[in-house]
């Protein structure tokens, strides 16, 4: 296959001085990443994990990397599409770069750290060499590897021990690209013992682009993060992701991915419960239309005794657009008194549509309760002509019945500016245009 | 001159997976009226409900049906409510994630709408609402669960009655709303749907036993059997029919043709 692998591989060549600046330990990992990448090369179908996602179409195209410290005309577009409300706390970045005059940090505890990734490496923030490229395997994932190469900006979170951060911390990545671009967005939350912050990743943009992110979140022991990824990116763009958590004693992780945008996308979501009384809950919903194509994948990792896990995926596939969920989720030997479910349920709005569900379970423990379900159906006609029965038009019915598969994920969303949110980004997207409000 | 009647069925045929349950019904009703349509399990109560109302999977092979003298078949479900036909299910859809009263106002104003009328707004409906609950003791609780989801049976038909009371239809069309229900239920709903007869309003009540007649009391009561309309009369019928049982009825149309299943000629 002719793929676009040299071109990023001269593109390091000509930036490595100017991305190495963080210091030494910054190179090596750089340099590392690079070779690891052109070792990979870009995943194809023949491997298991990219079975059903196949990213020719992005590896025959080779991106720039985006340098250009061009403003964007459309940021107050895109992020009145993907945030509409205020914010208190918001980062901004135009094609992957930090713009602070459109960013404010309004409402964070004395102590907390919000920095630009850029930022916290020109200011070498400990935290950053502690953590950077530690979780996020990039041996082993050759997009990671792109990204832990070239990663110049993006964001540092950084929760102290007890402090508790109340107002969400949003991260827009805005792209607008009027040639193929790529950029790597690269975030950063290391919540201390005791804390808890939520944050928003949003990603919104037009044109072709492709977004290739990753971010690692380190808990510690009785931490919580509540973390929400807004997928909304154009329909000629590339979404692929890497989230990353490592999770220690007791602390709570939650995590809420909407993915709605971009025409080829993957985002993958690992956690590693790797102290006693961890749990994470893993909530996802994709909207699936025209020709997308939405890949889910995710690994939870139970290393260690009484860590619980759920996990429910939600999707809606209609045109002739593909999904597909991907749900490993491993019980290691020593992961006894592990409790874990995972549903994955999915509604198929046209015949042309498809959607792969693979859930995985591999249980090496022997005291251990584990449930998992995936189904894929249409829309119920009963249900379709009770409420036709009651006046609602064919098309209203339709959609109010695929909100209604889908309201239970955005009920999940604790947060009631975030839900709001989410609630009108997924509205947006139905067949009839239906005013939801809280359905009181 | 001649009263248009509000339900007219000529000579109804009608499939259900290719297997032919309505054989030929006639009926005709008119506005003000009650009546009641008694039968067996499988005579084709239930088939009759579902095809007045426009129920897609059901093929009408024959006859016709004039609601207010105009063709109702040729309607979709949605135009058959804006017309004014309401039919209470029997088995009413839990549908999760629906919000019971968010339903029944999108729906109320989808009929408004159709008709010209101005649509409600939140605070007049839910005012609309609340005294509609009372006539069948509906809890307010109710107001805001998904629809039917984790209703009891009784609830599920409760829930059909203030419906029916909300949207005020022209013709209302109760599949078997007594069943499953205690007394104090049945009485209930039978108070509900006893304060929305009026004489511009008429209902056709399905029902298997006697017993809901004795709280609403039909101007006409008709039997089915095996997809026709085996025996019409007065609301007496219902107590002829309690005595003697269904095989009474069915050993009458047996005898009228002899070969089980034979159609009319």
């Amino acid at each position: 296959m002719t793929d676009s692998r040299e071109s990023y591989l001269s593109q390091f060549e000509q930036a490595e001085r100017q991305l190495v600046r963080g210091g030494d330990w910054l190179a090596r990992i750089r340099r590392s990443a690079i070779d690891r990448f052109r070792e990979l090369g870009f995943p194809t179908p023949r491997l298991e994990d990219w079975r059903f996602t196949n990213v020719a179409p992005i590896a025959s195209v080779p991106f720039r990397i985006s340098a250009s410290a061009r403003t964007l005309s459309s940021t107050e577009s895109l992020l009145a599409r993907g945030l509409g409300s205020q914010a208190p706390n918001l980062l901004v970045f135009e094609n992957g770069r930090y713009r602070p005059t459109r960013s404010r940090l309004a409402d964070l505890p004395e102590g907390a750290t919000v920095l630009s990734f850029a930022e916290a490496l020109r200011e070498r923030a400990p935290s950053v060499e502690a953590h950077f490229a530690r979780h996020a395997a990039y041996e082993a994932h050759a997009f990671a590897a792109l990204n832990t190469a070239f990663a110049e900006d993006g964001a540092l979170i950084q929760i102290p021990k007890g402090s508790v951060v109340s107002s969400p911390i949003y991260l827009a990545f805005l792209s607008d690209a009027d040639k193929p671009s790529l950029s790597n967005p690269r975030v950063l939350i290391v919540a201390a013992e005791n804390s808890a912050a939520k944050v928003v990743e949003a990603y919104f943009g037009q044109g072709e682009y492709l977004t290739n992110a990753v971010t690692e979140i380190v808990l510690g022991q009785g931490a919580s993060v509540e973390h929400y990824k807004l997928q909304g990116e154009g329909e000629e763009a590339s979404h692929i992701a890497l989230t990353q958590v490592q999770q220690e004693k007791d602390s709570r992780f939650v995590s809420h991915s909407l993915a709605l945008g971009g025409r080829l996308v993957r985002n993958e979501i690992r956690v590693a419960l790797d102290a006693e009384g961890a749990e994470c809950a893993l909530n996802g919903l994709y909207l699936a239309s025209g020709r997308q194509h939405l890949d889910n994948t995710t690994f939870i990792d139970h290393l260690k005794p009484r860590c619980t896990s759920r996990e429910i995926y939600k999707g809606i596939v209609g045109d002739r657009a593909s999904a597909v969920f991907s749900g490993r989720i491993l019980v290691r030997p020593d992961a006894q008194k592990t409790d874990s479910s995972q549903t994955n349920k999915n509604l198929l709005l046209s015949e042309d549509a498809t959607v792969d569900s693979k859930p995985q379970l591999a249980i090496y423990a022997d005291d251990v309760k584990c449930t998992h379900g995936a189904t894929v159906g249409q829309i119920d006609e009963a249900s379709l002509f009770y409420l036709r029965s009651r006046g609602l038009p064919a098309e209203q019915a339709r959609a109010l019945l695929t909100y209604a598969f889908a309201s239970d994920i955005v009920r999940r969303v604790e947060s009631a500016s975030i839900r709001a949110q989410v609630q009108r980004l997924v509205a947006a997207r139905l067949p009839a245009n239906l005013v939801f409000e809280e359905q009181q | 001159m001649t009263q248009v009647p509000m339900l007219e069925i000529k000579n109804l045929h009608a499939t259900v997976a290719d297997q032919e349950i309505l054989k030929g019904i006639n009926l005709s009703i008119n506005p003000g009226e009650v009546h009641a349509i008694m039968g067996p399990n499988g005579s084709g109560k239930s088939t009759l409900a579902q095809v007045l109302a426009g129920r897609e999977s059901y093929q009408v092979t024959a006859g016709e049906v004039l609601y207010q003298g105009k063709n109702l078949l040729e309607l979709p479900p949605e135009e058959r409510a804006v017309a004014g036909i309401f039919l209470a299910f029997q088995y009413p859809v839990e549908i999760p994630g629906v919000g019971n009263l968010y339903f029944l106002r999108t729906a109320l104003n989808a009929i408004r709408r159709r008709r010209g009328l101005e649509e409600l707004d939140p605070m007049d409906f839910l005012a609309l609402a609340k005294e509609r609950m009372k006539r069948v003791e509906l809890d307010q609780s109710f107001m805001n669960r998904s629809v039917n989801e984790g209703f009891s049976g009784g609830e599920k038909k409760r829930n059909e009655v203030f419906q029916l009371a909300v949207l005020e239809p022209k013709l209302a069309i109760l599949d078997e709303t007594d069943s499953g229900l205690d007394i104090d239920a049945l009485r209930i709903i039978a108070k509900g749907v006893n304060s929305l007869r009026s004489k511009d309003r008429a209902m056709l009540v399905i029902t298997h036993y006697q017993r809901l007649l004795d709280y609403i009391i039909p101007d006409r009561v008709h039997v089915m059997a095996n997809g026709r309309i085996a025996s019409s009369g007065g609301k007496e019928l219902a107590l002829e029919l309690e005595k003697k049982g269904y095989s009474w009825i069915e050993e009458q149309q047996g005898s009228k043709a002899p070969k089980a299943g034979a159609r009319a000629p």
